[in-house]
């Protein structure tokens, strides 16, 4: 091994599942990990792969564990095989290709995940719909493959020239152009064109119907079934919460007036309207003088009194505030996850979500 | 959930189900431009129509315009 780092040979851990580390298929999937030294399966294209690229490397070791037995024991196996991977000091560390096997991608994602927080340069390959390309991605550089073992050569070449990139030490500037899923990061530069210039190429790209490539790509939203509808208001609890950053006066939780990264939750009980004294907006990017005016504009709290004594429903004792504005679509999904769970434990049925 | 909001388009890009178009960004729930009772009333007419959108079935993204 010493002779290895001197003739400055790369050495590569590769981790794999039983069907590719040689054991058997899914009559297999509980098999506990164990290591062989040196390359096993696909391994051996990698190892080849690299070597045409002139970069010298050495799959030290594999580490080979079932599919189910990952599921099952994720901590376990982790804890244990993690510091098995650190032994060999590895320089970079290749899981899969999972393609779309599910259990296979999310034992990938975590492998790497865990290696990357310990400063290893830990890469995967899988599918797009591979559901440890949804858990794994933000920190992992995940390449795309095709959903069957036949694509993989393409996924192995595509590693490679990713893994040859990290072995040096280069900065993955675009995971796009790296044949990798994005991450969600977003880099800032200096453009040499302004950016009316390249808002007007795009659009005259997209009149005379050439490709063109957004630099704001839309982020994916969930698709919800809507909820059945409420058979009576009669005894119902009722919730307002609101994005338009109704909070009591002087913002105690210091919501920001931009880019939230937190919500609030205050009280109503007792309360039959909101007055310019006791609540303010804190929400930036609208004028909001209307709101600090009259509360009530935002977060109708008056007007609910009234036809929760006219139509029998129950306001839900607090309410809950954040700001809408450039809110990131993850901050307010986690918001919304936080704020559904506490809703439910205490028995609110609807909600009332008014966004400026 | 109803979302009372002013850019419907925002709501259903989002996955809102139950969307209440409400009167403008700064005021969604209001009109300061109204004298307070007629004011108080749209408030309570927007709240009236978000109240009936919950109590209707909907099998996909629904405006309650």
């Amino acid at each position: 091994m010493a002779e290895a780092s001197q003739n400055k040979k790369y050495r590569i851990v590769h981790y794999v599942n039983q069907f590719f580390g040689g054991v058997g298929g899914e009559e297999k999937a509980d098999c506990e990990p164990f290591t062989i030294k040196g390359p096993q399966g696909p391994g051996r294209l990698l190892e080849k792969r690299f070597r045409e690229e002139k970069v010298d490397v050495e799959i030290v070791a594999t580490i080979v564990c079932g599919d189910s037995y990952f599921a099952d024991h994720q901590e376990d196996v982790l804890r244990e095989q993690i510091p098995v991977i650190r032994g060999y000091h590895p320089d970079l560390v290749v899981a899969g290709p999972a393609f779309n096997a599910g259990r296979y991608g999310m034992a990938c994602g975590a492998v790497c995940q865990s290696l990357e927080s310990l400063g290893i340069p830990a890469i995967t390959a899988m599918y797009k719909e591979n559901p440890g390309l949804d858990q794994y991605r933000k920190t992992v550089l995940i390449v795309e493959s095709a959903s069957t073992v036949s694509g993989m050569e393409d996924a192995v070449r595509k590693m490679v020239r990713l893994g040859v990139k990290r072995l040096r030490g280069e900065k993955i500037e675009s995971p796009k152009d790296e044949g990798c899923f994005e991450q969600g990061i977003r880099q800032n530069y200096f453009h040499e064109e302004p950016a009316y210039r390249r808002a007007l190429d795009m659009l005259l790209r997209k009149i005379s119907g050439e490709p063109f490539e957004t630099e704001y790509p839309i982020p994916f939203f969930d698709r919800v079934e809507p909820r059945p509808a409420l058979a009576d208001l009669k005894g119902v609890t009722i919730a307002l919460v609101t994005s338009g950053g109704i909070v009591p006066t002087g913002n105690p939780d210091h919501i920001e007036s931009s880019s939230a990264s937190k919500y609030g939750k205050y009280p109503l009980d007792g309360l039959t309207t909101l007055e310019a004294k006791t609540h303010q907006s804190a929400h930036g990017g609208y004028d909001n003088t209307y709101a600090n005016e009259d509360p009530n504009r935002v977060l109708p709290i008056d007007m609910m009194r009234k036809l929760e004594k006219a139509l029998g429903f129950k306001v839900h004792p607090w309410y809950y505030a954040t700001v809408g504005n450039g809110t990131s679509v993850d901050n307010a999904q986690k918001f919304a996850k936080e704020i559904a769970v506490e809703l439910i434990r205490d028995g609110v049925q609807a909600v009332i979500l008014t966004s400026t | 959930m109803a979302h009372v909001c002013s850019i419907i388009t925002i709501s259903q890009t989002v996955g809102a189900n139950r969307i209440v178009p409400s009167v403008a960004i700064p005021h969604p729930l209001g009109n300061p431009k109204l004298p307070p009772a007629e004011e108080q009333e749209l408030r309570q007419n927007l709240l009236k129509k978000a109240l009936a959108a919950l109590q209707t079935p909907i099998d996909e993204q629904t405006v309650f315009s």
